[in-house]
């Protein structure tokens, strides 16, 4: 429960709403992560929330975690300026489970990858996305990588998702509502998926959103004919403590800070999923 | 004529063996506890009702006390028996005694360009005379949350571990209760230091006690006890035979995980949630309701506090998320309530959270009795919203 103190070196306004932290440990070493894991992230004094880490481990640099300001702890979180003190606890939870980075060898795994996320969902997958483009020039699979917001101005990670279209990744992002400056897709995620191009027979799927989103997206792709078991999931609850104590995080069958946050669609998920107030 | 049992005598018990105290052996082990270093607490009488307390002797503990529970109901009575543990178990749990209600995990201070942080002390080490087999299988079920999963909780693992403990098994179950049903009680065979039995009949007012650890024989074997003789065997089997017969409840376990899991959907909740009122007693006196919120506080003098304090699914902000919580409606925190006593609780901890104490049915302001809830879910296994108003308009 005692987190370790670490210093904001940097920050990045990411929306009106969004701020991404980044964040190196007042003393000792960066700790070890895989993409899709959070951590719980101290407000001193305030509070604490449980935050993705939206860097990827095979970065230089600091960790970098991006959060919405919806509360108080986040609020708090986001207004913290360079030089500032935060508290780390974890790493915690499940993870995407994409290839790691390794120099030298190649990566076994060549199916396609179909990223998609809807808001701010696309932090706990920006790791992620960076492993897999990373991964695709080592013999890895292609990516697709499908991002849906409300208005153009709540996109995060513009300049990543360029940098990855140029890596070799497909990137296609539509909106709720367009702006006047708007010139690309108009819709929810779920149409972007008849035209990503990737190969529904032999490919996995990474889902962050909102559970509506998720839930409606994950359908889509069955009905395409992705495999439910090649499906993957980010779920969220209340969650207090990181370490199964709390009770907060249950979702059904689920401690979601200790099984979760990174779940297989098939079985007992897509069920929760259509079920209300669980 | 009755073979009398041997004189008191001090000497080296084996493990597993039965031995025989009389009251003053009972006073000599809350005293020798107590010498031992240990906290010493047992179930003592305050405001009404039977919960664990500090105890320096048998007078300290419910002498004559009886009691009387019904849904929503819970009374003492006194009689002129002088038995001790004639009584089934009243709101307080030993849970709060390892994971107490409000407990600070750190406090910290800024020192210099980072925080200092000061971890709570350990609890001191604590000795329970008169836990009943139910309580002790309710720690065996919160050890799996905080002691013995991927993260340990050090001042409940720590407490936990160096706690002595002395059961006494069940003579009179409340109408409450329904430990048989979940195995739990009313005897126990392992997983304390001491189990005793309270026996007053005519060969006198004792307790047969087997020791079932080494620190349970290293007590024993200086107390003044007897040899227990065939007698008191059989006296200690009718005990837990009437108290099995006198078991006021029952829940049909075979199958209740899974009944509840298909049954998120099932009228019953909504039923349920018009007389619940959400008011958190149940989880309160719930002897495995682990759920606590983390709360950060500062002072003025810039000293930083965290704390642990217990909180409940009943209570709307267990489920904050944000934009609001998740279960609004008191029908799906009811279900959440239940269905994790009873069903996701395997899947989470491989275990029932519920041992049967029947605390929730006591306690319950209104009544609530989760043993009718789940038999009128198993006799209408598969009811929607839907096909109970097509069969209530059904000619």
């Amino acid at each position: 429960m005692t987190p370790v103190v670490h210093r904001v070196v940097g920050r990045i306004q990411e929306t009106d709403d969004v701020t991404t932290l980044c964040l190196e440990p007042v003393t000792g070493a960066r700790m070890d992560f895989r993409p899709g894991q959070f951590n719980m992230l101290s407000a001193f004094g305030v509070g604490e929330a449980a935050i993705s880490l939206s860097s990827a481990p095979g970065d230089r640099g600091p960790l970098r975690h991006t959060v919405r300001d919806v509360g108080a702890v986040t609020r708090a979180l986001c207004q913290r300026d360079v030089g500032d003190l935060i508290g780390v606890r974890g790493p915690f939870g499940s993870d995407w489970q994409v290839p790691q980075r390794t120099v030298g060898t190649a990566v076994k795994d060549v199916r396609d990858t179909v990223v998609i996320a809807g808001g701010i969902g696309l932090a706990p997958l920006r790791g992620a996305v960076h492993e897999l483009v990373a991964a695709s020039h080592g013999g890895g699979g292609r990516v697709f990588l499908l991002v849906g917001a409300r208005e153009p101005s709540q996109l995060v990670f513009n300049d990543d998702m360029e940098a990855w279209a140029r890596d070799g990744a497909r990137v296609l992002v539509s909106v709720d509502r367009a702006s006047p400056q708007w010139h690309g897709r108009v819709g929810l995620v779920t149409a972007l998926l008849s035209d990503a191009g990737f190969d529904p027979a032999n490919c996995r799927a990474l889902l962050c959103g909102p559970e509506i989103m998720m839930r409606f997206t994950a359908r889509a792709l069955v009905d395409m004919g992705v495999a439910p078991e090649a499906i993957l999931v980010s779920l969220e609850r209340n969650m207090q403590c990181g370490l199964g104590w709390c009770g907060h995080c249950q979702l059904g069958p689920f401690l979601l800070c200790r099984d979760g946050p990174v779940v297989p669609y098939a079985g007992i998920v897509s069920q929760l999923l259509t079920e209300r107030e669980r | 004529m009755a073979k009398s049992n041997n004189p008191s005598v001090s000497s080296k018990v084996q493990l597993g063996e039965v031995v025989v105290l009389r009251l003053d052996g009972l006073d000599s082990l809350v005293a020798r506890l107590t010498a031992l270093g240990f906290e010493t607490k047992g179930p003592v009488v305050r405001d009404g009702a039977v919960v664990p307390g500090p105890i320096t002797g048998v007078a300290d503990l419910p002498v004559g006390v009886h009691d009387e529970q019904a849904p929503g109901s819970y009374r003492l009575t006194r009689g002129d028996d002088g038995r001790l543990f004639d009584w089934a178990v009243g709101p307080g749990s030993w849970k709060a005694e390892f994971f107490p209600p409000s407990q600070e995990v750190w406090r910290a201070v800024k020192v210099g360009d980072s925080m200092q942080f000061t971890e709570s002390a350990p609890l001191a080490p604590l000795a329970i005379v008169g836990a009943r087999p139910c309580e002790t299988a309710a720690l065996d079920v919160l050890d799996r949350v905080l002691k013995d999963g991927a993260h340990r909780d050090p001042v409940y693992a720590d407490r936990r571990e160096g706690a002595f403990v002395a059961v006494v098994e069940c003579a009179t179950p409340a109408s409450t209760c329904f430990c048989s049903s979940m195995g739990t009680g009313p005897g126990i065979e392992g997983g304390f230091d001491l189990a005793l039995t309270e026996i007053d009949d005519a060969r006198g007012h004792r307790f047969v006690v087997r020791a079932g650890s080494d620190a349970g024989v290293e007590v024993l074997s200086v107390l003044a006890h007897e040899e227990a003789l065939d007698e008191d065997l059989e006296a200690r089997g009718r005990v837990l035979d009437q108290a099995a017969a006198r078991m006021g409840r029952q829940l049909q376990t075979e199958g209740l995980a899974s009944l509840l899991a298909r049954n998120v959907e099932h009228p019953r909740w909504a039923d349920v949630a018009e007389r619940c009122l959400s008011c958190a007693n149940c989880t309160l006196v719930c002897p495995t309701c682990f759920c606590s919120d983390v709360r950060d506080t500062s002072d003025l003098d810039g000293t930083l506090e965290r704390r642990r304090v217990w909180s409940s699914c009943f209570d709307l902000e267990h489920s904050y998320l944000h934009g609001g919580a998740v279960r609004t409606s008191a029908s799906s925190r009811y279900r959440q309530w239940m269905t994790h006593k009873l069903s996701t609780w395997w899947d989470q901890f491989d275990t029932s959270g519920c041992v049967g104490c029947g605390r929730c049915i006591a306690w319950c302001p209104v009544g609530i009795d989760i043993t009718e809830e789940a038999a009128f879910i198993a006799a209408s296994d598969g009811a929607t919203p839907a096909n109970a108003v097509s069969k209530a308009s059904a000619p």
